[in-house]
């Protein structure tokens, strides 16, 4: 994509999404910079999973546009398969490839859609799973893991793209309590490295801890958006209020 | 004793009436190899515009031709089909009964086949599909490298089941005087005028190609669940 490009790395305008009558997202604006960790909360029903899938058109916007890069990508002449390949995307039900061992399941598409030699992508592969400590599961189906190991596997399977950007939709849900912590250490640590990223989660002590800018959003609006002490220590908005005294 | 192994002399070794089974086993051996080809490969299709109209709204008008297909198909019975395609499609030529046959039959299976690579397909989670979709591939490359594969080892099972199932069909071939297993053997008993010895060897030989073909789908369908475990 262009080089001497330094606006926002995504840029949503006015994203509207109907279902039917149903309408889940009544135009959201908003920004995310290179480097930014951004936190979408709110009650659940309230769009910002929707929303997420919207950025890369997992779902396809009713209304509005999405710039990735300056580039919109709502519009039909967009190739959207080579946009996807630059946003990651981790979800709450892993949604690893049952068929395929770890190994498999991280080099498929680096070694398909990027060209890259098979045991060039399995050594990649390799220092990523070291990463995240599981180099010794590489031979292993998804079925022989737990789901923090999963949802580890994931997080690698979406960085060997190479991404600009990491969508993450509610990564913890689904897991056992004791897992939790074990993605949020992963998680952490690419905040760390500057990789940007947009996660949906009820996380709130992840989002304080990591986030710079955290976002709350109810009935599809977004309704604040602030950084993280100002959005726990200061909140402005009513329902943001009554939300927080709700889940902390 | 001597009454048994005269029938069997009768039935089989005089005249070389055993090649009446022979020959009509290489017949239907060689309609069903091709007409499951054509029912695969029919049924493939027809179950991926199915199962992309269903996922994406997309290929309408081809969907509605499949829809047509399958109605008529699965409407009506196999032998009236192997009949209109030998007395009426082709009534002008002289085709080859086989290929009528093959064709016949191909078209029929091929129905069933695709729907049941269609449910093989919608079973796979969404989940699947939209993983695929956010690493960049299109959709065609998900289909092909992530939800088939999976589709392929659920319907496994269900496919092995149409194959016997138009294997025993094929014993209709008869309606239009082919000469398969079946007409074989009873051919035989019009020569002889013993039913029992020719039509038990027929049924003999079906049972056994049966086991035979089940042996060998339980075989792969154990090798493919392998690389789950």
């Amino acid at each position: 994509m262009s080089d001497n490009y330094n606006g926002p790395l995504i840029r949503a305008v006015d994203v509207r999404k109907d279902f039917g009558e149903l309408k889940v997202l009544k135009g959201i604006n908003l920004e995310i910079n290179k480097g930014d960790v951004v936190v979408i909360v709110g009650p659940s029903g309230s769009g910002k999973s929707t929303f997420l899938r919207c950025l890369n058109l997992l779902e396809q916007p009713t209304g509005g546009h999405i710039f990735v890069e300056g580039v919109d990508i709502t519009d039909k002449k967009v190739n959207i398969d080579l946009h996807r390949q630059k946003m990651g995307m981790v979800f709450q039900h892993f949604n690893l490839f049952p068929h395929m061992n770890v190994m498999k399941n991280l080099t498929i598409a680096p070694i398909k859609l990027l060209g890259m030699k098979p045991e060039e992508a399995q050594k990649e592969a390799m220092k990523m799973l070291e990463l995240v400590g599981l180099a010794d599961r590489a031979d292993a189906y998804p079925s022989q893991l737990s789901g923090g190991q999963k949802q580890r596997i994931a997080i690698v399977r979406a960085l060997c793209m190479k991404p600009e950007v990491l969508l993450f939709d509610e990564p913890t849900s689904a897991l056992d309590p004791e897992m939790v912590g074990e993605v949020l250490n992963v998680m952490r640590e690419l905040a760390r490295e500057r990789m940007t990223m947009v996660v949906v989660t009820h996380e709130m002590g992840f989002a304080r801890e990591v986030a710079n800018r955290v976002v709350f959003m109810d009935e599809g609006v977004l309704m604040e958006e602030n950084t993280p002490e100002e959005f726990f220590g200061n909140p402005k908005n009513e329902r943001l209020k009554s939300f927080l005294g709700k889940v902390l | 004793m001597e009454a048994l192994s005269n029938a069997i002399y009768k039935n089989f070794i005089k005249d070389d009436r055993w090649r009446y089974i022979t020959s009509g086993l290489g017949v239907t051996l060689k309609v069903t190899f091709f007409a499951v080809l054509i029912g695969i490969l029919l049924g493939f299709l027809v179950a991926i515009v199915r199962s992309t109209y269903d996922r994406t709204g997309k290929m309408k008008i081809l969907n509605a031709i499949c829809k047509l297909y399958l109605t008529v198909i699965r409407g009506t019975p196999v032998v009236v089909q192997l009949l209109i395609i030998y007395f009426v499609v082709f009534a002008s030529t002289n085709v080859s009964k086989v290929l009528a046959a093959v064709l016949a039959f191909g078209i029929n299976s091929g129905a069933y086949v695709a729907e049941i690579c269609r449910s093989g397909i919608m079973s796979i989670d969404i989940g699947q599909l939209e993983a695929g979709r956010s690493l960049g591939f299109s959709y065609a490359q998900t289909m092909w490298y992530v939800i088939l594969p999976q589709a392929f080892k659920n319907v496994l099972p269900a496919l092995g089941n149409e194959f016997i199932v138009l294997l025993k069909e094929t014993s209709v071939a008869g309606y239009i005087a082919l000469e398969d297993l079946t007409k074989g053997g009873d051919i035989i008993r019009s020569r002889t005028y013993n039913a029992f010895f020719p039509l038990m060897a027929v049924a003999g030989i079906y049972l056994i190609m049966v086991l035979i073909f089940s042996h060998f789908v339980t075989l792969l369908e154990r090798r493919l669940k392998q690389s789950e475990r």
